[in-house]
């Protein structure tokens, strides 16, 4: 599952994530990450399994952690099933259903934002809280 | 030889005996029983569209204030409608944007506020006269207010249209969406099997007066549409029909971010099979349909071709270009254009809807030509400075500050034995290497991947290039990459003061 981290200038400078890895064992995948000097912005896919022991070492470490439940959310009043958003999609999130209906597998979102740049009908959100 | 009249066809409709197919229906039909017997048992084909479609906007009535005004300028929302008509009609147009939202709202708004019963706020000015003596108006109304609102679109229902990619490293943002760089995406418009115009290309049923579905209400078709361009399959229509009657599912404001607005129309149009020829054409499929992909990333007005494909290819998802494998994205609505066609079908089966004939046939042939332009187009080569230092590449960086100093050019092109262009040093290069003390060679210095001009492109596009990249000045070069010249934003500057001293 994936999880945002967001990590404070007085701690984005340390090695938050090598040391949890050391620390848990766990493989971690950065999927997306946006560092600038106002602190950083930290897509990570970590296994189901170790979930709980994962976070609690980044929470540790002062990490603010958010689980990507609901990483993109699509208006369907909005959404007229033009599927613009599919070919922009860079980890293969959207697809059509057998009727031509816009499908997401939000599973595999790492929140880059280009689908809701490229909706002609503002009906998909990226959501960070 | 089946020969069935639109009469025929309506007294079916009237005593409930037709037979209604969609166009994505006919085609099997046509395989099995042959066009002469589809033309027997089918009695209507029936299409849908549902696309942004930027040539849309509806005239408005307001009827006359007290006392009355002649409004000279006139904004809905703060999106400017044309007022050159008589004292309260206008037209809002699809793609005027805001004046204080810009690309986020748009006539298309407008438009879509007004369907869905939303209040909208009038502005609208005059200088006054004798008859129209009111200078300021300010209210608010809904669509219910308005005397009339009519759908007018001057160029609806491409009968397919080009697809879109981006060769460059940059990524753009068209009226085709939004294109990733190195050719990452692919993006098209139209609904193939379903297209109107693809199932009726020889314009035998679809012309002046022809009723169809407009946007979940009954409209016609008013005449070809601008830009009609039947010889090379991208003919159009112009449509109208009343707003106040209009479904919100099928009339949908967009904007195409760094574009600006759009309205997604939605039409159907009804084909009746009255002959085995018109049962040919609507057995068209979407691998007979062809387009092309043309590369977004030539800001020109002829766009180089990536490859041909057929909408089967392009509704697949994914295309080969160059042995790479391409996502595509639709940017019209397959599943809404479907519902079009669902729903017109019920209408006709139902009887409450019956097509009509044309009153007049829309040409087939029509050529649509480019602009005229009377003012010669300048090239990169017209203005630029051909008095030009370069500085020779594996030298250091003390010769190009030396040179610097030596020529007053601020920006010196680092060229190879072959005199072609390698990269380019600045001032600010050196002082950079200066502060950061790497005296070291040219080549770790200089900027090796260089925005440049090329001399035989139009100097808009040159200007474009330097504004979207923040920088004063390029190199041009010839189509050797042997650099012939620089040029600078003050080349434009003075350019511009020219053209309007004029």
């Amino acid at each position: 599952m994936k999880i945002l981290l967001y990590a404070t200038p007085d701690i984005i400078a340390r090695p938050l994530i090598a040391e949890t890895v050391l620390e848990t064992g766990a493989l971690l995948n950065v999927d997306r990450a946006d560092i600038k000097p106002s602190g950083g912005e930290i897509v990570i896919d970590v296994p189901q399994n170790r979930y709980n022991e994962v976070t609690a070492a980044l929470i540790k470490r002062g990490a603010n952690i958010i689980p990507l439940e609901h990483p993109v959310i699509k208006d369907d009043e909005e959404c007229i099933n033009c599927g613009a958003c599919i070919s922009v999609c860079p980890t293969g999130v959207i697809s059509f259903d057998d009727e031509w209906c816009v499908v997401m597998d939000v599973s595999k979102c790492v929140q880059c934002g280009m689908c809701m740049t490229m909706c002609p009908h503002g009906a998909l959100k990226v959501v960070k809280e | 030889m089946t020969e069935k009249t639109i009469e025929d066809i309506n007294t079916r409709i009237a005593d409930g005996s037709v037979h209604v197919v969609t166009a994505e229906e006919m085609p099997d039909i046509v395989s099995q029983l042959g066009p002469e017997q589809a033309a027997k048992e089918v009695d209507i084909v029936t299409t849908g569209t549902f696309g942004a479609m930027c040539s849309s906007g509806v005239w408005m009535n307001f009827g006359h204030s007290d006392p009355p005004i002649k409004m000279q300028r006139l904004w809905l929302n703060d999106v400017e409608a044309y007022t050159g008509v008589a004292a309260v009609d206008a037209y809002i147009g699809a793609a005027q944007l805001s004046s204080s939202r810009g690309m986020d709202y748009g006539g298309a708004h407008v438009i879509e506020d007004l369907v869905s019963g939303k209040s909208i706020d009038i502005h609208a000015i005059s200088q006054g006269t004798d008859c129209y003596p009111r200078k300021l108006l300010d209210t608010t109304l809904t669509i219910e207010d308005l005397n009339q609102a009519i759908m007018m679109n001057p160029r609806n229902a491409y009968q397919k249209y080009a697809s879109a990619s981006n060769s460059s490293n940059r990524l753009l943002h068209t009226y085709m969406g939004t294109l990733l760089p190195n050719c990452g995406n692919i993006t098209y418009s139209g609904s193939g099997v379903l297209s109107p115009l693809s199932n009726d290309p020889e314009y035998r049923t679809i012309g002046f007066g022809t009723r169809i579905f407009l946007c979940g209400t009954q409209g016609y078709v008013t005449g070809e549409g601008t830009q009609h361009d039947p010889n090379d399959q991208f003919g159009t229509l112009m449509v109208q029909g009343d707003l106040k009657k209009m479904d919100k599912k099928y009339i949908r404001a967009a904007t195409f971010n760094g574009y600006g607005t759009s309205l997604y129309v939605g039409i159907g149009i009804p084909i009746p099979i009255l002959n085995s020829d018109l049962a040919k054409a609507t057995a068209v499929t979407d691998a007979n349909i062809t387009t092309s992909i043309l590369d977004y990333s030539v800001p020109q007005r002829d766009k180089p071709v990536l490859r041909n494909v057929t909408y089967e290819e392009l509704k697949s998802g994914m295309i080969d270009i160059n042995g790479h494998e391409i996502l595509t994205s639709p940017l019209s609505s397959f599943h809404d254009a479907r519902s079009i066609a669902t729903e017109l079908k019920e209408w006709v089966k139902q009887g409450k809807f019956y097509p009509t004939l044309p009153v007049e046939r829309i040409s087939s042939t029509r050529v649509c030509k480019p602009m005229k332009q009377i003012k010669e187009q300048l090239m990169v080569v017209d203005v630029m400075a051909t008095r030009i230092t370069t500085i020779r590449q594996g030298l250091c960086i003390e010769d190009a500050a030396k040179i610097i100093m030596e020529s007053s050019f601020s920006h010196l092109p680092v060229v190879s034995e072959e005199d072609k262009l390698v990269g380019i040093i600045t001032a600010w290069d050196i002082a950079k290497a200066v502060a950061e003390n790497k005296y070291n060679k040219l080549d770790d210095v200089m900027t090796k991947d260089v925005i440049k001009a090329e001399a035989t492109e139009p100097i808009d596009i040159a200007a474009c290039r330097l504004d979207q990249h923040n920088i004063s000045a390029m190199p041009v070069i010839d189509k050797h990459s042997k650099v012939v010249g620089i040029i600078t934003s003050d080349d434009f500057s003075k350019l511009v003061a020219r053209r309007r001293d004029k």
